[in-house]
């Protein structure tokens, strides 16, 4: 049973993992990202870790890729289009290096895995009370750093979308930058200064 | 039967070999932003393993600080974006080669 739903989940989330990185629309990877992360929570309620599965569900799906989705449909941003100036052995080079990295990698924790039989999950690992206990006594520290941390993301996230206002030193108004203008008007390729 | 440990780790190395083959071809930064999050997911199916192998509830608590550091870089990422978007109509990485030479 616990082997079916592994299997099928896993497979599952190389399949769409592949859609991901292959499709050249960005709102179907983007949908497709979403399915792996279901599946990956499923993985993870699997592994004996429900909280984090739904924080997942929650965060990652229900905030992160909207926020994704959310800027693509901002920007308008459509398919890639065909190499405007790519490199044609990029891809294959990244794909080689990549299966070598997978082997090896994949090797290694085969080999170091320990043993084949886990312990049965016990009501301790699975409790949620435990965990919050660990995480605001233990981890008090870098759990307080981690908000810290979020709150200067919102800030400068905040500063950096922001629309120039009017009188401010914008980027464009300084020498040796193309705007938006130039580039249009210099296509393709000749945005060089 | 239950499904053996490496099992979990084999696939965490493919999803994240599958995600670096993403950031390193594609050309729209969002969707190398969408791989780099798939490469982070497949470290903490990883991490949670381990967590599981060795019984250990931290690993639990190190995802969730991985998730925030995730959820942090993908507002600022994004919000990079829309402000190149905004100076270049583009976020083709590419055609962003104004540091490149």
């Amino acid at each position: 049973m616990e082997v079916a739903v592994f299997a099928i989940f896993a497979l599952l989330s190389v399949g769409f993992a592949i859609v991901v990185v292959a499709h050249p629309h960005p709102v179907k990877s983007t949908m497709s990202m979403v399915v792996v992360l279901f599946c990956m929570a499923v993985l993870f309620a699997l592994l004996g870790a429900p909280f984090v599965a739904a924080v997942q569900v929650l965060v990652y799906t229900g905030a992160i890729l909207v926020l994704f989705l959310f800027v693509l449909m901002l920007l308008n941003i459509g398919r890639e289009r065909a190499s405007a100036g790519g490199q044609p052995a990029q891809r294959w080079v990244a794909l080689v290096g990549a299966a070598f990295f997978a082997g090896f990698l994949g090797m290694l924790l085969w080999r170091t895995h320990g043993p084949d039989t886990l312990d049965a999950l016990t009501p301790d690992y699975l409790s949620i009370h435990r965990l919050s206990w660990e995480l605001f006594t233990t981890w008090l520290l870098p759990f307080e750093l981690v908000g810290l941390l979020l709150l200067v993301a919102v800030v400068a996230a905040y500063a950096m979308a922001r629309a120039p206002q009017p009188g401010e030193m914008t980027p464009a108004a300084q020498p040796g930058i193309v705007t938006a203008a130039a580039a249009e008007s210099a296509e393709p390729g000749g945005e060089t200064t | 039967m239950t499904v053996p440990i490496a099992w979990y780790m084999v696939l965490a190395a493919v999803l994240f070999s599958i995600g670096t083959v993403g950031a390193l071809t594609r050309r729209n930064g969002i969707t190398i932003f969408l791989s780099i999050e798939l490469m982070l997911n497949a470290v903490n199916l990883l991490i949670l393993s381990y967590a599981r192998l060795l019984g250990d509830q931290a690993g639990q608590v190190i995802v969730f600080f991985v998730l925030a550091v995730a959820a942090a870089e993908a507002a600022i990422g994004l919000a990079l974006f829309i402000a190149v978007y905004r100076l270049r109509r583009t976020i083709d990485v590419n055609r962003l080669n104004l540091l490149r030479w």
